[in-house]
């Protein structure tokens, strides 16, 4: 067995009395727990000893009203990515996995802002902390995925790459767009006691042009060092940046960049700056200075920043292999001994490790739900990030996380249906699942059934189609409603449930006389055909309609054919031959001779199969003497409609 | 007999069943996701002397734990003085919560919300604008049931002051607002489940079934049985909804399991008039604009919304016709000969060549199912599975 990598975390189940034995069981997404009987010593009972079942669940998001959004739209969007051609080049598909990957951000961000708003406006205390807390884990996912954005996804190159990191920084510190606010707001912005503050977050954020004109409100009221600050402006307008579009090649700018920094360096060595603390402060930042940055841990507030600084103003060039060194020596230098490493930086670590795995991983492990790590993983498959890492469970790391995602939806009341097209998405085990789930929807009304068989029959999933409409047919058949169960399993084409429920219909006639449901009877249509017992209820049917609307001589073949074509069950012989009688009966002749002695024969058929069978059985001698005086009748009329019919035969051929 | 189109038939091919769009899509304005599964939208009634757009709505949600009788605002568009009209999300003015599914929902005037739920009890929920709150003033628990358990309703009708109500046990109920009995029960009216229903006259109803017919009810009349059926023939497609024509009562609009429209003449046959390709999957609801009919709006189970427009030939240069115009296919036996031609719909000019259908896409691509839309004047809304609202308020009609 592997070890595991975390130690479980221990959850208290706060209603199971202390010192108690505990049984549980698995759920998809819950854990079922119980207290039980069970003693240390001497005949353990088993089974449960409290009277209440307590469902333990571990991710609670699904439940948010407000996270319901991000599953929701999200689900469009990953729906969106699936579609895209796999034949198309991926160099050329990139930009559209960063949009992608955009819009993914766009809801998370969507999403944080409203419980933002929901947890200032909320009462409730706890309530508050609960929606701070989802707001900072969903500050944290979106910090990490901007940074996957960036370092696996647009895959900038050396140049170009530090210019992404650079926003990545800035989008993620709004502490100093706040502060400089502020600052701005006040009477007098350059008295205002964070004025440097927000000036030299602008340096460290290599915001140069809102520092320079932050810094032309000092210059103007301090006349006496005039020359210092239109020095320090002229260092920072000369900054050089890459310009990933020009025609400059990297080289170039790195030559351009040296010799700018080796004129920060050197109005340094030469105390330009000495006289003002906070403008040799800015200098010391420009040529990176790591103790100076170090010093402005406050303004900078994590390694990450820090590193971003760092390689601003010592390494702009630098390459994607490189960052780990950085970033790691940044994570050390910044990182005291006393504060410890956090999940966050080590799952930063490692996207700047470009150890992708490591970061999938840990973010399985810390975050609680399924939500983040499946889309991303999914996305990143998609840009071929992932190769063929075979887990020894599942499918591949893909799969295995958008199943976990989807099964979790799968059990939420109303998420299921967006379940759905994750599963699609699944080649290898996602259909077994969604057979498995699918199944087990609960079906309240006729329209979720619709709903669920589309997806199945979407999908060519027959076994299930086929159960759904049974369950549906039997609701119906118990609450009487024969029309409604036929109708279902003729949508399955279930042979064997229309049967019986023609038998149904069959048997509410011989008791009642009148057939119910007409409506439906009468419509059939080719759907008569499911069945052999359905074609013949309609066939029947037929007959009684020809017989009320007098078509003797139709209704007559109808019925004779019923028995000699082997449609009506036997059982129903009887019946059918009764029905004869009275067009046996009638003045003209309508049965001819050979139809005659076909009945002749169908009646013989029959009372030899009953006497060889069960001769006075169980049956009471009344009834048998009623089907005897039927057989005697029956025979009587047969025989004058054939004396009849000979006659007229031969009359007429005369 | 068969209906000319119809999918699976031989002639299928020559009406190509992907319509050809001729626009990309509508703008609809951007998705309010409202964590709730939107199962019904319907816009609050504007007085008919008004030429006022409309700017409340109404939701109902299903298949939630708790699910919700909403009421939501789009803006009052004449106050806001944007010369686009682009005013933002609709916001959420005051909601109830509702047993079971909303199944159908129906505003009886201005103040009351008629729902059928997946309970089988029938609510009139009032609004009240004052306060800006919802409360239940009449419920009718079980109107809907079999024998030992509750059986879901499915559709409602109102006519102020009458409401018609019917559901899964093939029922169909007529209450009366502020009277506390049921006014008359068809009982057994349906063997197969009722789906939908709606006035076609003030005492004449129409019903869908499970079975492909429509059947025509006189409330007058005290006998159980339906004054006239209309059915598919063929297979026998489940209907899922009907509309009827705001001004030729004659004219009936269905859709169903197939996603297939069809366009019936109650007057004339006992088969669909007109069958069009339309949705992929089942059809949730059809409706045609109430002021101007020669459009027609559907949403189905494919997660589609489709905008419907037919002109009669002579509003057109003959240039224009041909290329583009949607397939439908007509029984032109039934089409009346001669006749006068402007008086008669275009959904039934018989000939296909001189009909035009176009049709246009209006919501984004979609996945989850589209349950329900509404249209007012030139403002539409509709509600997905997707816990998605799309209002439009600039329905090129």
């Amino acid at each position: 067995m592997e070890e595991v990598d975390v130690n479980p975390t221990v959850t208290n189940i706060p209603a199971i009395r202390h010192g108690k034995h505990m049984g549980f069981a698995w759920g998809p997404e819950d854990i079922l727990v119980y207290e039980t009987q069970f003693k240390a010593s001497g005949p353990s009972l088993s089974g449960p000893g409290g009277s209440f079942i307590h469902k333990v669940r571990k991710d609670e998001d699904i439940h948010s009203p407000i996270l319901r959004k991000l599953f929701n739209e999200s689900h469009h969007i990953f729906v969106g990515l699936q579609t895209i051609k796999e034949d198309v080049p991926s160099k050329s598909k990139k930009p559209q996995f960063v949009s992608i990957s955009r819009n993914y951000r766009s809801v998370i961000r969507a999403c944080m802002e409203e419980l933002q708003q929901v947890a200032v406006s909320t009462k409730d205390t706890e309530m508050a902390t609960q929606y701070g807390n989802q707001v900072s884990i969903l500050l944290a996912i979106e910090l990490i995925w901007n940074l996957c954005e960036v370092l696996f996804i647009d895959a900038a190159p050396a140049g170009s790459l530090l210019l992404h990191l650079l926003d990545w920084v800035r989008l993620h510190n709004a502490d100093a767009d706040e502060k400089a606010k502020d600052v701005l707001q006040s009477d007098s912005p350059a008295e205002h006691h964070h004025y440097w503050d927000v000036v030299v977050s602008y340096v460290l954020q290599g915001r140069l042009e809102e520092a320079r004109q932050m810094l032309a409100k000092q210059a103007t009221r301090q006349p006496a060092s005039r020359n210092m600050y239109k020095l320090m402006d002229g260092l920072l307008s000369k900054m050089p940046f890459y310009n990933p579009g020009g025609t400059q090649t990297l080289t170039e700018f790195d030559v351009k960049w040296r010799n700018w920094h080796e004129e920060v360096d050197r109005y340094l060595k030469d105390n330009s700056f000495s006289s003002n603390y906070h403008l040799e402060l800015i200098c010391k930042i420009l040529v990176g200075d790591e103790d100076a940055l170090l010093e402005q841990k406050e303004l900078l507030s994590t390694w990450y920043h820090f590193l971003i600084t760092r390689l601003l103003y010592c390494h702009p060039t630098v390459k994607p292999i490189e960052l780990h060194y950085y970033a790691q020596s940044c994570l050390t230098m910044f990182l005291d001994s006393r504060s410890v490493q956090e999940p966050l930086d080590s799952i930063l670590l490692a996207a700047f490790e470009f150890d992708i795995y490591l970061v999938i991983k840990d973010c399985s492990i810390v975050l609680n739900n399924w939500w983040f790590v499946a889309h991303l993983t999914d996305l990143l498959d998609h840009c071929k990030l992932l190769h063929s890492h075979n887990l020894n469970f599942g499918s591949n790391m893909r799969e295995f996380l958008l199943i976990e995602y989807a099964s979790g939806l799968f059990t939420h009341h109303s998420l299921w249906q967006c379940a759905v097209d994750y599963f699609d998405h699944c080649p290898e085990l996602g259909r077994a699942c969604l057979e498995l789930q699918i199944e087990r929807v609960p079906l309240d009304t006729e329209r979720k059934a619709l709903k669920v068989l589309r997806i199945c029959e979407d999908r060519q999933m027959s076994e299930q189609v086929r159960s759904i409409c049974k369950i549906m047919a039997m609701r119906a058949l118990r609450n009487n409603r024969l029309g409604s169960a036929l109708s279902w399993s003729i949508r399955a084409k279930d042979a064997a449930f229309a049967t019986l429920i023609s038998e149904r219909f069959l048997q509410d006639y011989c008791t009642k006389g009148t057939f119910s449901d007409l409506d439906l009877i009468d419509n059939l249509g080719p759907a008569m055909l499911l069945s052999d017992r359905l074609t013949f209820l309609g066939k029947y049917r037929e007959f009684h309609k020809l017989y009320g609307e007098k078509r003797f001589k139709e209704a007559a073949k109808l019925l004779l054919s019923l028995m000699t074509a082997k449609i009506a069950p036997r059982s129903f012989w009887m019946t059918l031959l009764t029905d004869a009688l009275p067009l046996l009966e009638q003045k003209e002749v309508i049965f001819s001779a050979d139809q005659t002695y076909e009945l002749m024969y169908c009646l013989e058929e029959l009372t030899s199969s009953l006497d060889t069978a069960a001769p006075g059985a169980d049956s009471p001698m009344q009834e048998q003497d009623v089907e005897q005086t039927k057989v005697e009748l029956l025979r009587l009329s047969l025989a004058r409609n054939l004396a009849m019919a000979i006659v007229k035969e031969g009359t007429v051929d005369t | 007999m068969k209906p000319t189109t119809s999918k699976g038939d031989g002639g299928a091919a020559d009406t190509s069943p992907d319509i050809q769009m001729r626009t990309g899509c509508v703008s609809m304005e951007s998705a309010k996701y409202v964590s709730l599964k939107i199962s019904k939208t319907r816009w609050r009634p504007v007085s008919h002397s008004s030429l006022q757009q409309p700017d409340i709505f109404a939701t109902g949600s299903w298949d939630n734990e708790d699910n919700k009788v909403s009421v939501w605002s789009i803006g009052d568009p004449g106050s806001l003085g944007l010369e686009d009209g682009f005013e933002g999300d609709p916001q959420l003015i005051c909601e109830h919560k509702h047993d079971g599914d909303v199944l159908d929902l129906q505003f009886l005037d201005q103040e009351r919300i008629v729902t059928v739920s997946s309970t089988g009890a029938v609510t009139i929920f009032r609004h009240h604008q004052n306060s800006q709150t919802v409360s239940v003033s009449q419920q009718w628990p079980r109107a809907h049931r079999y024998p030992c358990d509750d059986a879901p309703g499915t559709g409602v009708a109102c006519s102020s002051p009458e409401i018609v109500t019917v559901g899964e046990d093939g029922r169909i109920i007529v209450f009366r607002a502020d009277h506390e009995g049921v006014v008359r029960v068809i009982e057994n009216a349906d063997s197969s489940t009722l789906h939908a229903v709606t006035y076609l006259r003030t005492t004449e109803v129409l019903t869908v079934n499970s079975f492909g017919q429509l059947k025509l009810w006189d409330l007058r009349q005290q006998n159980n049985s339906p004054s006239q059926v209309l059915s598919l023939s063929g297979d026998r497609v489940p209907l899922y909804c009907v509309d009827r024509h705001p001004n030729q009562q004659h004219i009936v609009a269905t859709g169903g399991q197939d996603g297939m429209l069809c366009v019936w003449d109650v007057r004339q046959g006992s088969m669909p008039f007109s069958l069009m390709e339309a949705h992929s999957a089942e059809m949730w609801e059809v409706h045609f604009h109430p002021t101007n009919p020669d459009h027609l709006f559907t949403c189905s189970e494919d997660g589609s919304l489709l905008h419907w427009e037919t002109a009669s030939p002579s509003e057109r240069p003959s240039f224009l016709q041909g290329g583009g115009s949607s397939s439908m296919t007509s029984r032109s036996a039934m089409a009346p000969a001669g006749g006068n031609q402007s008086i008669m719909s275009a959904w039934l000019c018989g000939d296909p060549s001189k009909s035009r259908l176009e049709t246009t896409h209006m919501l984004p691509s979609q996945t989850l199912s589209v349950n329900s839309l509404d249209v007012l004047g030139q403002c539409l809304v509709c509600g997905t599975d997707g816990e998605a609202i799309f209002v439009n308020r600039q329905v090129p009609v």
